[in-house]
C-alpha cells in the first residue's frame, strides 16, 4: 500500500521558543515533500489530537509523525489504531530541552529527528498479527499440591487442563505430611495439607483431565500448539496445548552425602523427610530399636546455606523441625528436644509458631556450629561450639534429625548443586561463537548438547534444549523480583518448589499466579500477540531464506530459543515462542531478518538520513544506538531536568540492544559519523535486560566491531559501549560529552564526506 | 488508553483493585492482559506506592523505575486498564459476582491538558513538605508527585488550593490546566470481584522509646535511610547524618526494632534483614572507609537471598553482632549515637558509638487505617487473612509482610482468584 504521511509538529513546551519551526516545516514539506505538515500549539490538547483524526479520515493517511515530546508521554493519545503506522520525534526531550535555545545546532538536530523519522515512516509497515489456529488447553506438569492448585484455578476459570502426575496418586509431597505449620490466627497449632479436599475438587472437576503414572514423552511445537505425548506404562496418550505450568516441585537434598553431619552411622540419624514419614505414620520410635523417644536432637541448615552443599536456604526447615518437635513432644510430653541451628527463620506471622515452640519447656533451641557426631552408647552425640552460652557443649540424644533443604527438580540429577553456581552467560556466549565459528552443523549440535543438560521434566522439541534454561541452582526464572514468572520459554511457567524453595502456602499462592500467566499466554497467542515484555506486540520476524548462509547465529543467540535448524543448519522460525527482542535480526550477518516495522534496512537508511556537516564546519557527529526499555527513559529524564549535553549526538532506539547488527556501525562511519555509542542495560548475574542476554550479546559484537574497525585503520575507541540503568540520568550528559571530547582529541572520521 | 477517554458516572468492570502500589498495579496489568477490563484505585495522585520511595531492590541492587517503566509501558498499552488516583474507596455493598463500589476522586486542581512544561512549578512561591522524602525536603506545592509518575501529570496539594499565591500558577500555564475550583466527584463502580492490594507503612518508631527515634537526632528509621541513599532524595543520595550533615564514617543498624517484640510488633517483617544489608551497600559504595554494624537476632535471608548474605559477610568492613539493641543514648560531645546490645542469653551488654543509626522498623498493614469493607477478615495486626478465594481477594503486603518480589508473585495470582471467584463462592 502506497504510504500517506501527515508530519505535526507541537510547538508548545518550549520548542517554538528554541527552534526555528517554519525551518523544520519547510525540511519536512520541502526536502521530504510530505504532502501534510502542520503545527499546533499543543498537541496533546483534544482539539489538535481531533485535527490528525480528521486528516487521517478527509486526507488518507496512513503514518502519522507527532513532532513532540518523547514516545514515552502520552502515547495512547496518538494511537489510531493497528492501521496507521504513528512515530514521534522526540524534540522536546531530545531537543529544546536539552540544548541551547536558537543555536544552530540545536536546530540541525531537531531537522534530524524529524528526518529520521520520515525515513522510519517510509521504510515500515503496520504489523499485521499472525493468527494461527491455536489450543487454548493447558499442561500442568506435576500433581502435587502448586500443580493440583494451578489446575483447579485454571479450569475454574474455563480453561481445559491437562494435569500430569508420574505416580499413581495426586497429593504429592502433602500425602506423605502429617500436618502442616499455621497460615491462620493465632498462628499457633498445626493444620491440615488440605490435600484430601483438593484432590476430590480436581478429579471431578469437568474442566480437568488427570493423568496419573505418567511423565511427558516429548513435547514438540510451539506456544499455542504443543503437541504432547504422554509415557503412561505402555501407553502413550497425545493432545494438543497452548501453554504449560511447570509444577515438579523438589527433591530432597540427600542424606548419604552427608556424612560429617553422622548420616550412616546409625540408623537412629535420619533426615527431616525419613521423620516426616514417621510422623505421619503415627509410630515416631527409634529405628534401631523401637524404643519410644526420650530425646531428640535437630540439626538445622544440613546441607544448607553451606558453600560445598547447598549454598541457599531452604527457607522452610527451620519451621518444620518446629513442627517434628511439636509432634514428638505431643507424643511423648516428657522428651526433651535440641535444636541446633545458624538462625532461626520463621518469617512473617509464623514468628508466632516460633514463640509458641519457644515457650515449651522441653525444648532447647541453640545457636551453634555442629561439630563432631558419633555414636555414644546407644545416643547419638553431637558436638556443639560456638554456641550463645559461650560455651561449647555436647547434645546427646535417642535420635538425630538432619534439617536438610530442597532442590528443584529442574535441576539435572547428575550436576551437584554448588558445583554449577551459575550458568555464565559469558562462557555460554563463548560456546554460541565457538560453534558459529567452526560453523559445522555438528559443533552446533554440540553446543546445543551441552546447553541441554536438562531435567528432562518436559522433553521440548526446542534446539535450545529440552527444559526450562536455568541460571542459579537450577531454578528456571529469568527475572525474579520484577516478573517473577517469566522463564526463558515463552508460555511455560513454574510454579512452587521448583522455581525456589518455598512451603505450602506460598506455593498453592504461586500456582494462582502461575496459571494466570498460561492463560494469558493463550489468550494473547491466539490474537497473535507477544506476551511480556512487548505484551500486546503483534509485529514478528520475517525470514528472507533464500538468502541465508545456514550460520546458526540466531538459532543459536535467541534468548527464548524460538528457532529450531533443519538438517542444513536454516534457522525454522516459531513465531509464537518469540518475544520481539530483535536479538536474531542483530545477529543475522546477511540483514535476512525483518520485522514489519523493525528491521537492518529501516535503522540504515535512517542513519544516512542524517545530514553529515564536512570536516571544515567542526561538527562532529556521534551516533547512539539506545536500549528503549531503560536508557531511553534515562535519556528522556536528563531532557525533563533540563541538564545540557552536546548537540553532535543523534540518538536511534532500539528493542534491545541485543538487536544491535554491526552493519549499522559500517553504516554510521561510511557516512561519516565520528563515533558510535552503544547504551544498554547492565550485563552479567545481574543483569537488568530484559531480554536476558541482549546487552551480552550486544558486548560480544563488540569484538567483531573492533576488529572491522582494525581494519579499515580506525581508532577502536570510535565505538563505545556502556552500561547505564534507568535511574542513572544524571550521568549521561558526561557520557555523552566526554565521548565528543574524545571523538575531538582523536580527530573526525577520515572516511567523511567519501 | 484509557487516561484520555471521559469517565461516566458509573463504571463497570470484571475486577476493581484498591491500591495502586506494586502489588495493585500487577494484579491490574495482569487481569488486563488476560482481556478483561480493570478498575485500579489510589488514594495519591500517582501510582507506584512505596517502590517509588525505593533506591534500589535486593539483592540485585537495581533500580525499582526499571520494572516500573514496563508495568507503566503495558498500562499505557491496554485499553483495559481505568486508573483512578486521588480516589478512595466510601462504601462497598453486594458479594462476589456482584459488588457496588463508591469512590470518591479527589480534584487534581490540574486537568489532563498539563503537557508538564513545568511553567507552573518555575513560578509557584509556595512550598510544601516533600511526603516522599518524610518531610526533609520540599517542593513547591504545585508538583510532579516522581519523575516516573502515572498519570503524569502535576498536581496541586489540596492544603493549598485555596492560597490566594497559588493564582500565579494558573496564570503561568500556557494550556490553562490548572483548575483550582475543581470539585471532588464521585462515582459507581459495579465489578465482579475486589483485590485489596493497600499494602503497608513503616511502624511508628517514635514508640520505641528506648531507641531515641524523634528525641536523638542521629537515629533514623530504614525508610528514611532509604531516601538518603537515592539521588531523588532530600540530599541527593549523599548519606549524611542529620545533625550536622557529615557524611557518615560508621553506621549501626538495629534490626527487629520493634518487630518480634509483643510490646510492638510480634511477628517478623521478612525483608528488615536484607534491606539493612542492601543499605550497608550504599554506604560502603559512597564511603569506602566506612565502618558498618549490623546487630541482630536471627539474620533471615531465605532461599537464594541467602547468596546476599555471604556476600555481605565476606566484606571486612561490614560487622555482625548478634544480640538486640536495647537502647540507644546520644553522645553529647559530638552527636554520636551508642548502641547498647545485650546478649539475650548471657545478659552481657556490648556498647558501640558510631555516627548514625538506623532502625530497622517493620511493615504495619495499611488496613489499621482503613479496615477493608464488608466481612473480610484481618488478624489481630491488622493483615487480611487469606481465604484465598472468597469474598475480598487480599494481595501483597495485606496479607502478611513481604518483598516487592513476593508481592508481585502474590499480586499475579490474586489476578486469577478474582477472575474465578464468582465460580467459588
Amino acid at each position: 500500500m502506497e504510504t500517506k504521511l501527515g508530519v505535526y509538529i507541537c510547538k508548545g513546551c518550549d520548542i517554538a521558543s528554541s527552534v526555528d519551526v517554519d525551518k523544520l516545516v519547510e525540511v519536512v514539506t520541502g526536502e521530504h515533500k510530505v504532502p501534510v505538515c502542520k503545527t499546533h500549539d499543543a498537541l496533546c490538547s483534544a482539539e489538535a489530537v481531533d485535527i490528525i483524526r480528521k486528516d487521517i479520515e478527509s486526507e488518507g493517511l496512513n503514518r502519522v509523525i507527532v513532532a513532540a515530546c518523547s514516545q514515552r508521554v502520552f502515547p495512547e493519545l496518538f494511537n489510531f489504531g493497528s492501521d496507521i503506522l504513528t512515530d514521534r520525534a522526540n524534540i522536546r526531550e531530545y531537543g529544546a530541552w536539552a540544548h541551547e535555545p536558537n543555536d544552530e545546532d540545536t536546530q540541525m538536530l531537531v531537522e534530524d529527528y524529524v528526518k529520521m523519522s520520515i525515513i522510519k515512516m517510509q521504510t515500515s509497515e503496520p504489523a499485521v498479527p499472525l493468527i494461527e489456529e491455536t489450543s487454548k488447553e493447558i499442561l500442568v506438569i506435576g500433581g502435587g499440591m502448586t500443580g493440583m492448585t494451578a489446575a483447579r484455578a485454571a479450569a475454574d476459570a474455563g480453561y481445559r487442563v491437562h494435569l500430569v502426575e508420574k505416580e499413581a496418586e495426586l497429593g504429592g509431597w502433602a500425602r506423605k505430611f502429617k500436618a502442616v505449620f499455621p497460615k491462620t490466627p493465632p498462628y499457633e497449632s498445626l493444620q491440615d495439607p488440605g490435600h484430601a479436599d483438593l484432590i476430590k475438587a480436581v478429579e471431578t472437576h469437568d474442566n480437568i483431565v488427570v493423568h496419573t503414572n505418567s511423565r511427558i514423552k516429548s513435547a514438540k511445537g510451539a506456544p499455542g500448539k504443543f503437541d504432547v505425548v504422554l509415557k503412561n506404562g505402555s501407553e502413550a496418550p497425545s493432545f494438543k496445548v497452548g501453554a504449560m505450568v511447570v509444577a515438579t516441585g523438589w527433591k530432597p537434598y540427600e542424606g548419604k552425602n552427608l556424612g560429617h553431619l553422622g548420616f550412616g552411622i546409625s540408623p537412629n540419624v535420619i533426615t527431616n523427610v525419613k521423620m516426616e514419614e514417621l510422623a505421619a505414620s503415627g509410630e515416631i520410635i527409634r529405628p534401631s530399636d523401637n524404643k519410644p523417644i526420650e530425646s531428640i536432637a535437630f540439626i538445622q541448615c544440613a546441607g544448607s546455606r553451606d558453600q560445598d552443599h547447598l549454598p541457599y536456604c531452604s527457607s522452610v526447615c527451620c519451621r518444620v523441625s518446629l513442627k517434628q518437635a511439636m509432634y514428638v513432644r505431643e507424643k511423648y510430653p516428657n522428651a526433651k528436644i535440641y535444636v541446633i541451628y545458624k538462625d532461626i527463620r520463621s518469617p512473617q506471622q509464623f514468628e508466632l509458631f516460633y514463640q509458641k515452640a519457644q515457650t515449651d519447656d522441653g525444648m532447647f533451641l541453640t545457636k551453634g556450629e555442629v561439630g563432631e557426631v558419633r555414636v555414644d552408647g546407644d545416643k547419638i552425640a553431637v558436638d556443639v561450639s560456638e554456641t550463645l552460652l559461650g560455651e561449647d557443649i555436647t547434645v546427646k540424644a535417642d535420635m538425630l534429625v538432619l534439617a536438610t533443604g530442597m532442590v528443584t527438580t529442574n535441576k539435572p540429577d547428575d550436576i551437584p548443586v554448588a558445583a554449577d553456581a551459575s550458568v555464565d552467560p559469558a562462557a555460554e556466549i563463548a560456546a554460541v561463537k565457538e560453534a558459529a565459528d567452526e560453523s559445522t552443523l555438528e559443533d552446533g549440535k554440540k553446543a546445543a548438547a551441552s546447553a541441554e543438560k536438562g531435567a528432562h521434566l518436559i522433553n521440548l522439541g526446542y534446539r535450545q534444549g529440552t527444559d526450562l534454561p536455568t541460571l542459579k541452582y537450577g531454578f528456571p526464572d529469568s527475572h525474579f523480583i520484577c516478573f517473577p514468572y517469566e522463564t526463558r520459554r515463552t508460555a511455560i511457567y513454574a510454579a512452587g518448589p521448583v522455581r525456589s524453595p518455598m512451603d505450602f502456602a506460598s506455593s498453592t499462592s504461586d500456582a494462582y499466579g502461575a496459571a494466570l500467566k498460561a492463560i494469558q499466554a493463550v489468550e494473547s497467542i491466539a490474537q497473535g500477540r507477544a506476551v511480556h515484555p512487548r505484551a500486546g506486540d503483534l509485529s514478528y520476524p520475517d525470514f528472507f531464506m533464500t538468502k541465508c548462509t545456514q550460520c546458526k547465529r540466531c538459532t543459536e543467540e535467541c534468548p527464548f530459543g524460538a528457532l529450531d535448524e533443519d538438517a542444513k543448519g536454516t534457522p525454522l522460525p516459531n513465531p509464537t515462542r518469540c518475544r520481539r527482542c530483535g536479538v536474531c535480526l542483530g545477529a543475522c550477518p546477511e540483514r535476512i531478518i525483518s520485522f514489519k516495522n523493525y528491521s537492518v534496512n529501516m535503522v540504515s537508511k535512517m542513519i544516512k538520513s542524517i545530514s553529515m556537516p564536512d570536516e571544515f564546519d567542526e561538527k562532529p557527529r556521534i551516533l547512539a544506538f539506545v536500549c528503549e526499555n531503560d536508557a531511553l527513559p534515562s535519556v528522556d529524564m536528563a531532557g525533563i531536568k533540563r541538564m545540557k549535553y552536546s548537540p553532535f549526538v543523534r540518538i536511534i532506539p532500539l528493542r534491545c540492544l541485543g538487536s544491535m547488527n554491526a552493519v549499522w556501525v559500517s553504516d554510521a562511519l561510511a557516512s561519516g559519523f565520528d563515533g558510535v555509542i552503544l547504551i544498554g542495560c547492565k550485563r552479567g548475574d545481574d543483569y537488568q535486560c530484559h531480554f536476558i542476554r541482549g546487552s551480552e550479546l550486544a558486548n560480544y559484537r563488540m569484538d567483531n566491531v573492533r576488529e572491522k574497525l582494525t581494519q579499515l585503520v580506525l581508532e577502536e575507541e570510535r565505538v563505545q559501549i556502556v552500561e547505564l540503568a534507568i535511574n542513572e540520568y544524571q550521568k549521561l550528559p558526561k557520557i555523552f560529552d566526554d565521548f565528543v571530547a574524545q571523538i575531538e582529541e582523536m580527530g573526525y572520521n577520515p572516511y567523511k564526506g567519501m | 488508553m484509557a487516561e484520555f477517554e471521559p469517565l461516566q458516572d458509573e463504571i463497570t468492570a470484571e475486577t476493581l483493585v484498591v491500591g495502586g502500589g506494586i502489588s495493585g498495579i500487577t494484579t491490574a496489568i495482569e487481569t488486563a492482559e488476560v482481556g478483561r477490563n480493570v478498575i485500579l484505585v489510589e488514594k495519591k495522585p500517582t501510582l507506584g506506592g512505596r517502590v517509588l520511595a525505593t533506591n534500589q531492590y535486593f539483592p540485585k541492587l537495581c533500580p525499582p523505575s526499571c520494572g516500573i517503566e514496563i508495568n507503566l509501558k503495558r498500562i499505557r498499552a491496554t485499553d483495559k486498564v481505568r486508573v483512578l488516583t486521588l480516589a478512595e474507596i466510601e462504601s462497598v455493598t453486594g458479594e462476589p459476582g456482584k459488588y457496588e463500589v463508591t469512590i470518591k476522586l479527589n480534584p487534581r486542581y490540574v486537568n489532563d491538558k498539563c503537557t508538564l512544561c513545568g511553567e507552573c512549578e518555575k513560578v509557584c512561591e509556595v512550598e510544601r513538605d516533600n511526603d516522599l522524602n518524610y518531610g526533609l525536603s520540599k517542593t513547591k506545592a504545585v508538583y510532579l508527585p516522581h519523575m516516573m509518575a502515572y498519570p503524569h501529570r502535576y498536581v496541586v496539594d489540596p492544603a493549598f488550593a485555596n492560597d490566594d499565591r497559588m493564582k500565579k500558577c494558573v496564570e503561568a500555564c500556557p494550556y490553562g490546566a490548572i483548575d483550582l475550583d475543581m470539585q471532588p466527584r464521585t462515582i459507581k463502580a459495579t465489578v465482579k470481584a475486589i483485590v485489596w492490594a493497600t499494602g503497608w507503612q513503616p511502624y511508628d518508631a517514635t514508640r520505641i522509646d528506648n531507641l531515641g527515634f524523634g528525641r536523638i537526632k542521629n537515629v533514623v528509621t530504614n525508610v528514611i535511610m532509604e531516601r538518603l541513599a537515592s539521588e531523588s532524595g532530600p540530599t541527593e543520595g549523599k548519606i549524611v547524618r542529620p545533625s550536622d550533615q557529615q557524611e557518615i564514617k560508621s553506621i549501626g543498624f538495629v534490626q527487629c526494632a520493634g518487630s518480634r517484640d509483643e510490646n510492638h510488633l510480634p511477628y517478623c517483617s521478612a525483608v528488615c534483614c536484607l534491606a539493612s544489608m542492601k543499605q550497608a551497600t550504599y554506604v560502603r559504595e559512597r564511603y569506602p572507609d566506612a565502618e558498618v554494624h549490623m546487630f541482630y537476632i536471627d539474620v533471615r535471608s531465605p532461599g537464594r537471598y541467602e547468596d546476599f548474605y555471604v556476600t555481605s559477610q565476606a566484606d571486612e568492613k561490614f560487622h555482625f553482632h548478634r544480640g538486640k539493641v536495647g537502647k540507644i543514648v546520644e553522645n553529647p560531645a559530638n552527636g554520636n549515637v551508642i548502641l547498647e546490645a545485650e546478649n539475650t542469653l548471657t545478659g552481657q551488654i556490648t556498647k558501640l558509638e558510631v555516627d548514625m543509626a538506623v532502625l530497622a522498623v517493620g511493615m504495619v498493614p495499611n488496613t489499621v487505617d482503613q479496615a477493608p469493607p464488608l466481612d473480610a477478615p484481618i488478624d489481630e495486626f491488622g493483615f487480611l487473612i487469606a481465604g484465598g478465594d472468597r469474598g475480598i481477594i487480599g494481595a501483597g503486603s495485606a496479607l502478611r509482610p513481604m518483598d516487592v518480589a513476593a508481592s508481585i508473585q502474590d499480586a499475579t495470582g490474586a489476578a486469577l482468584k478474582a477472575m474465578t471467584a464468582e465460580v467459588r463462592r
